[in-house]
């Protein structure tokens, strides 16, 4: 079975840690595969490591908030906006698994504030939506490049730089939309 | 004896030039700080409050003071009044700096890029963005 005409993405992931021959160890499978009973029972938890993912957690959910304006703000075509909403559901997921984390290593998981300062005013096209959304996606590659050393246990930092991984493929994939080079260099900082 | 003065003047002027050049390069550049500060923007923004405090104001001001902003209580009891300095250290390392603090970050480990980051931060905050606020 082919990983893209997997038709979920729970099997999608498991299709694809089966056959990549990606090896995760203990806590970094518990909190990547939702086993987070296994996660909280790996050991007493660093609070800078649950500070680490609660830090996290809020961007993920600001980075929800974001998207939200962007889908609701009607300046998007079907393309960018099916972009968008996949986007959104990447950072739910991301959202749903830290706060979970955060929860079994005894810590109290952010929370989504009740409004977000968002400079609307300034979104008048589609490009300015894309552009947006490219700059939180881009903070976010080097919010989680700055936090992988951090963790005590680099299991939190294998499964962070998972994360990583997948919001520079939001990056790039909406500097393609606006038309720019994807992948700007070698390295990200 | 004007030929055999010129390759010594020469040389000197281009050496002068070289050192212009180097020190140009040295200085610290708010353009360049513009493109570091794009690392920033998961969590900050210049004129919002979002993960981060706003960035408006930021030189001169003291740690944990923007009104509305839910600080840590390591952040809020750090008492830094930032500058170019204090900015310096925290740029450098912030959980060392301030241990307890919610910007879990690595930090900024090129002393170059830290100044450069500075110098766009301070020459933002005079911008017409920030004095709107």
């Amino acid at each position: 079975m082919s990983f893209f005409a997997t038709p979920t993405i729970a099997l999608a992931r498991r299709h694809f840690l089966g056959r990549s021959g990606l090896v995760l160890s203990g806590p970094a499978v518990a909190l990547l595969a939702g086993n987070h009973a296994l996660a909280a029972a790996a050991g007493a938890a660093d609070p800078k490591d649950v500070q680490i993912l609660n830090t996290a957690l809020a961007a993920e959910l600001e980075a929800i908030a974001a998207y939200q304006v962007g889908a609701q703000s009607n300046l998007l075509q079907k393309s960018a906006l099916d972009l968008a909403l996949t986007f959104q559901g990447h950072h739910k997921e991301h959202a749903d698994l830290l706060a979970k984390t955060v929860e079994k290593l005894g810590g109290k998981a952010s929370t989504a504030r009740v409004s977000y300062d968002f400079p609307v005013s300034s979104l008048k096209t589609q490009a300015d939506v894309l552009r947006f959304a490219a700059r939180l996606e881009q903070g976010a590659v080097s919010a989680y490049l700055g936090a992988v050393p951090l963790f005590a246990n680099r299991d939190l930092s294998k499964a962070a730089a998972s994360i990583l991984g997948d919001e520079a493929m939001h990056w790039a994939v909406l500097r393609q939309a606006l038309g720019e080079a994807p992948v700007t260099s070698a390295f990200v900082s | 004896m004007t030929t055999g003065c010129f390759p010594r003047w020469a040389a000197l002027t281009a050496a002068l030039l070289v050192a212009a050049l180097d020190a140009a390069a040295a200085a610290p550049s708010a353009a360049r700080g513009e493109a570091i500060y794009a690392r920033c923007a998961a969590c900050h923004a210049l004129a919002q409050n979002r993960v981060g405090p706003k960035h408006c104001g930021l030189i001169g001001r003291t740690s944990g003071s923007v009104p509305n902003f839910d600080y840590s209580p390591a952040m809020k009891s750090a008492h830094i009044v930032w500058n170019a300095q204090t900015l310096e250290r925290f740029l450098a390392d912030p959980l060392k700096m301030v241990p307890g603090t919610t910007m879990t970050y690595a930090g900024i480990p090129d002393a170059g890029e830290r100044a450069d980051l500075i110098a766009y931060l301070r020459e933002a905050g005079r911008s017409p963005q920030c004095r709107a606020r």
